[in-house]
């Protein structure tokens, strides 16, 4: 799975990796019917992200997830969880049977992530605002030993209320970390609602900017538009922030912009509706 | 007792000091209080491994447990009050729970702190701290046992609070002196009652087993400056020998030492 980062994408390339998001959206409804509980809406927003990340951008290997050198990513937004247990498990990290037992009694695949090395779970992360910060520690640890690694942070956009988040990102342009990339799954929606009524977050690319990131704008459904954006070449001393426009519930048609679908598990009936929906599309 | 008189605090900041050359993997931060905190000496020497991350310290938890996650021994210090309560969901999720190899080494414990008012008086860091999985709790008597707590922080891997303090404490040990996790020690022997303390009030235990004496009372005086883990089998010891326990702590009774060793009596060998 060490991959070379290339900016462009092969029209095979493009074909591979959104056949992989597919199977990796299929996943999500799957294990989350099975759970009886947990967060679609922003697992499915977050899907292409992780795909082009795993699949495409990260030097990481499955069958040694300590490997030091590799690029890390840290799910900030832990709730999003069964996107990263399906694209971990879709890597190889473990078996894809085992996302049956999403949130089960015993299983190393709670309900937000706790950190186990033995499967590719870098963070423990669930209560929201923590993962830049350790995400700032990763990237400093790197500078100091002088490795190449990146380090990547998915945020949510409703995470963004908590103040620590902008603590981090003081300190990571504080400590010029441009070994550290943060995505923001910007779908709009939080638990109460839409984030501008909730608690008004625009504008925030120029947030961004204020705190001395530098700022990528993009449809995080376009997947060579987000590869483009991930294979900027660094600038240097800088952070790099995208932020990633989705779509609350991407890919299934009655989830796709609905609060209900934040953390709400789909029935049976709807699992089967999404999934012959997933089936469908190009 | 000697009448050598050093602040824990300065013992951190010269243990860093020191073992900071021998172990390149350490690193430290704090949230601008290094100065009261002593971990400028630190910075004064290695500053390519010293974070500063202004006052967030809910930021500089996370920040210690990313480094630790990624090969580093990291120790984080402000004061006692602000290292626990400020910081407590953080160090829980991402220290705690995730089992990383961090260091809280806090000044300012206590009520010694008096002048700057209760805000910064750190009364229930210790309860905060016990009650978190795989958090090892340690108040030291004197600064010979804050260097050796220092020392054994960087050998076992995982999570620690160490709580130091801002006034001197006269020294108790001498540089021969041991620490061991799990163990208490009796520093003065006697038969008709134990005081149990931690800190500060090890010295200020011994000073009044001997006033308890001139009245004839023989007091025992342990320093259980391992309050996590917790040397069951001395507390259990001591009401069986001697009747009646009390316990000394610059802390609410409610989940402190105090708490510590009534759990251990009431479920052991339950005595006044």
């Amino acid at each position: 799975m060490v991959k070379k980062l290339s900016a462009s994408l092969t029209d095979e390339e493009l074909m591979r990796l959104k056949e992989t998001a597919r199977s990796i959206r299929r996943s999500i409804i799957e294990m989350l019917s099975e759970a009886g509980s947990g967060h679609p809406g922003g697992s499915l927003s977050a899907t292409d992200i992780l795909t082009v990340l795993y699949f495409h951008i990260m030097r990481h290997n499955p069958k040694n997830p300590r490997w030091e050198n590799r690029d890390r990513f840290i799910l900030s937004k832990g709730h999003a969880a069964p996107v990263l247990y399906s694209t971990l498990a879709e890597c190889g990290y473990f078996q894809k049977s085992y996302l049956a037992e999403l949130r089960k009694l015993g299983s190393f695949l709670k309900g937000h992530p706790l950190r186990d090395m033995d499967h590719g779970i870098e963070a423990t992360t669930g209560s929201l605002g923590q993962g830049l910060s350790f995400g700032v520690g990763v990237a400093l640890a790197g500078k100091i030993d002088r490795k190449k690694y990146h380090v990547y942070v998915l945020l949510g956009d409703g995470e963004l209320d908590e103040g620590q988040v902008w603590e981090a990102a003081m300190s990571a342009a504080h400590y010029k970390c441009d070994n550290l990339t943060a995505i923001v799954d910007r779908n709009g929606l939080q638990i109460d609602g839409p984030t501008e009524e909730v608690m008004a977050l625009e504008p925030l690319a120029m947030k961004w900017k204020a705190f001395g990131w530098r700022v990528t704008e993009v449809d995080g459904h376009d997947i060579p538009a987000l590869v483009a954006a991930l294979t900027k070449r660094k600038k240097k001393d800088t952070p790099h922030l995208i932020l990633a426009h989705t779509i609350k519930g991407k890919g299934v048609s009655f989830m796709e912009g609905k609060v209900h679908f934040h953390g709400v598990a789909p029935t049976r009936e709807e699992r089967e509706q999404a999934l012959a929906e997933l089936d469908k599309k190009d | 007792m000697s009448d050598k008189m050093i602040s824990p605090r300065d013992a951190y900041g010269a243990a860093l000091k020191r073992l900071g050359a021998e172990h390149p993997d350490i690193v430290v931060l704090d949230a601008d209080l290094a100065e009261s905190t002593r971990s400028l000496k630190f910075k004064e020497l290695f500053p390519e491994r010293f974070f500063d991350v202004g006052i967030a310290e809910q930021n500089m938890i996370g920040i210690a447990a990313g480094l630790a996650a990624s090969g580093k021994v990291a120790f984080a210090s402000t004061f006692a009050v602000f290292a626990t309560g400020r910081t407590y969901d953080q160090i829980r999720q991402l220290v705690a729970r995730s089992k990383l190899n961090v260091k809280i080494v806090a000044s300012h414990g206590g009520i010694t702190v008096g002048e700057d008012g209760p805000s910064h008086q750190a009364t229930e860091d210790i309860a905060l701290m016990r009650s978190l999985p795989n958090m090892r709790v340690f108040v030291p008597g004197d600064a010979v046992e804050t260097e050796r707590m220092v020392e054994t922080a960087l050998k076992i891997d995982g999570p620690f609070y160490i709580r130091t303090s801002r006034v001197k404490f006269p020294v108790l040990f001498d540089e021969n002196y041991r620490f061991e996790p799990g163990r208490g020690i009796v520093m003065r022997e006697g038969k008709d009652i134990t005081i149990i303390a931690c800190g500060l009030m090890v010295s200020e235990s011994l000073k009044a087993a001997e006033e308890l004496k001139k009245e004839g009372i023989s007091a025992r005086v342990v320093n259980m400056s391992s309050i996590k883990p917790l040397d069951r089998e001395l507390v259990v010891k001591c009401a069986q020998e001697t009747g009646k326990i009390l316990t000394v702590e610059e802390h609410t009774i409610i989940g402190g030492l105090g708490s510590a060793i009534a759990e251990v009596v009431a479920e052991e060998y339950p005595v006044p």
